[in-house]
């Protein structure tokens, strides 16, 4: 910007930033996919396994816990991963295929301003959909209270961390949002596994969980679990998030087209 | 005191007097809005746009003609700062798009090609999205009022018609109240009636003092539109004029297509000064000439007891305008050497 214009007061820049910010909150809201995979979908599981007597069972095999506690963070995890990985990328590439991208990058607004915004959307989809799952575990089935809320919230905020650049990367490697929803889903149900949506980790042989604790949702749920659980989290699944974050956002970043 | 006053005010007038030439507004008005010099942009092999020039003045009505693949797009893509030119130097209002590019953006609105918005978006959710963009942005109301939108602000993106969603895509070009706007292809795809409603409304604009550039197909769009129009072939500026000399130019190069009656010499058309020259194309011919060529070769083969049957003008729309002056640029080449 040369020294004669006028800067545009942080006011008016926060005001158009809140204006993509509702116009994006109104979109997930009219087409609910990602809140229906990423909300509806790990709330119903919940509830299903939280009436399954056996589930509410302690069990030796699973060092006194019950599987409801062991799904409670699996669960979590499958809502943080469905948005990231589905309700992130899905809109961003649209939106490419639109060529809305491209005509923000006429305006005087910063097209990373889209970008940031739906990720922000998402994250409070995300925060509200985990705020309710553990209400509805503690209030409906029972579960005690988190041990530790700060793990639980830096667990939470490094696990988005890590998997919000996995979905900027589908956005970036797919052309549409048919083809992000396909990539998105390949994606999601291996991750899935690790995460111990079929096979608990405390049931996972050891090669599988040591796969396991080094990948994404693996960690995720390992960090969130402790936190949950027994107090605030191991540093290594955070690390191993971070570590995730890091090279994804490069990635995110190096690959990201806009048009 | 009367003396030395009016000898200062003599000084003054003379000063003033001296002044009035560098001062003058007609001067910073005469500046080209935009301009582009030996403009050049490639991607890897593909040379997009080989050496573009031309400016335009305030409130002028900008045309860039020239068929798919010509560079128009990829010109007003470096005009507007959206891509990085190879070499060459564009200035809008004095401004560098890459260097002043938030500014730019303030005083540019642009309607690019192919831009569509979220199905389940509001008409007037997105306006007020756009509109938070700009520093003095334009009114909603009178802004949808012009463009017939206003009764559709509630309305889903989804159910505007082609039009609509054309004029709705106008609208944010001219939110910012921009000083330029560029119109990329904005008639495409619109049916007569809209097309001609969107050339009213681009008039209108105008009148408001906004600059275009109008980057078209339609010779038809631009002989109704443009101040001036630049022909751009193979990323080269080939002609740029008025659109009444350019039809002319156009015009001058036209060709008759027939099937004759009975054989003739080629000669017998040859002979004539509208005629420049003739092709046998299997059984018709084809003769290329100026004027009035079809009544004169009509008449020149009625003599000779020829009738012309099948007989075809071709139309002068863009390609064959194009085609014409491309070919009429080598001539010229030809004739020099």
């Amino acid at each position: 910007m040369t020294s004669l214009t006028l800067p545009r007061s942080r006011t008016a820049r926060r005001a158009a930033f809140g204006q993509i910010m509702l116009n994006e909150a109104r979109l997930t809201w009219r087409r609910p996919v990602g809140l229906i995979a990423g909300v509806a979908i790990p709330l119903v599981l919940l509830v299903i396994f939280g009436k399954v007597s056996k589930f509410q069972q302690h069990s030796a095999a699973l060092g006194g816990l019950t599987p409801f506690d062991l799904y409670l963070p699996i669960l979590v995890v499958f809502a943080l991963a469905m948005l990231a990985l589905l309700g992130l990328p899905i809109p961003l590439a649209s939106y490419r295929e639109l060529g809305l991208l491209r005509r923000l990058s006429t305006t005087p607004v910063p097209r990373s301003w889209m970008l940031i915004a739906q990720g922000l959307v998402q994250l409070c989809v995300v925060v509200a959909a985990i705020v309710i799952m553990i209400i509805v575990s503690m209030t409906a089935f029972g579960a005690p209270a988190p041990k530790s809320p700060a793990g639980v919230t830096v667990a939470v905020a490094l696990s988005a961390a890590g998997l919000f650049p996995i979905g900027l990367l589908v956005a970036a490697i797919a052309r549409t949002a048919n083809g992000a929803s396909v990539i998105g889903r390949l994606a999601f149900f291996p991750m899935m596994f690790f995460a111990g949506l079929w096979l608990p980790r405390a049931l996972m042989p050891d090669v599988l969980l040591t796969i396991s604790n080094y990948t994404p949702l693996g960690a995720a749920v390992e960090a969130i679990q402790d936190s949950m659980l027994q107090g605030f989290p191991p540093v290594a699944p955070l690390l191993v998030l971070a570590a995730y974050a890091v090279v994804f956002g490069f990635l995110a970043r190096r690959f990201f087209r806009w048009e | 005191m009367g003396a030395p006053g009016s000898a200062v005010a003599g000084l003054d007038a003379r000063a003033g007097r001296l002044q009035v030439p560098a001062r003058r507004p007609g001067q910073a008005a005469s500046r080209p809005t935009v301009e582009i010099t030996h403009l050049r942009k490639t991607y890897g092999e593909l040379v997009a746009v080989d050496d573009v020039s031309f400016s335009v003045t305030e409130g002028e009505i900008f045309g860039i003609l020239g068929p798919n693949g010509a560079g128009k797009t990829t010109t007003v893509e470096c005009a507007i700062g959206l891509r990085s030119p190879d070499s060459g130097t564009i200035r809008l209002l004095g401004l560098d798009p890459q260097a002043d590019r938030d500014e730019v953006h303030e005083i540019v609105g642009a309607q690019l090609q192919a831009s569509a918005f979220p199905p389940k978006l509001r008409v007037g959710e997105i306006l007020d999205m756009y509109r938070s963009f700009y520093r003095e942005p334009a009114d909603v109301g009178e802004l949808t009022e012009a463009l017939g939108l206003s009764g559709k602000c509630h309305d889903y993106y989804k159910s505007l018609s082609g039009g609509q969603r054309q004029r709705l895509s106008v609208a944010l070009a001219l939110i910012g109240r921009p000083k330029i706007a560029v119109l990329d292809e904005m008639t495409t795809g619109l049916d007569p009636q809209a097309r001609r409603d969107a050339w009213e409304l681009i008039e209108g604009v105008r009148d408001r003092g906004v600059t275009i550039i109008l980057v078209t197909h339609f010779m038809e769009e631009a002989e109704r539109l443009c101040d001036r129009v630049a022909l751009i072939d193979n990323g080269r500026v080939v002609a740029l004029d008025t659109p009444a000399r350019l039809a002319a130019q156009a015009r001058g190069g036209k060709s008759v297509r027939f099937l004759p009656s009975a054989s003739f010499d080629d000669r017998l058309l040859t002979a004539l000064p509208e005629v420049t020259r003739v092709d046998r194309e299997g059984q018709h011919v084809i003769v290329t000439g100026t004027g009035e060529l079809a009544s004169t070769v009509i008449l020149a083969l009625a003599a000779a007891g020829v009738t012309a049957r099948d007989l075809q003008l071709d139309s002068s729309n863009l390609e064959d305008a194009f085609v014409r002056l491309t070919g009429r640029h080598t001539d010229k080449e030809g004739a020099l050497t």
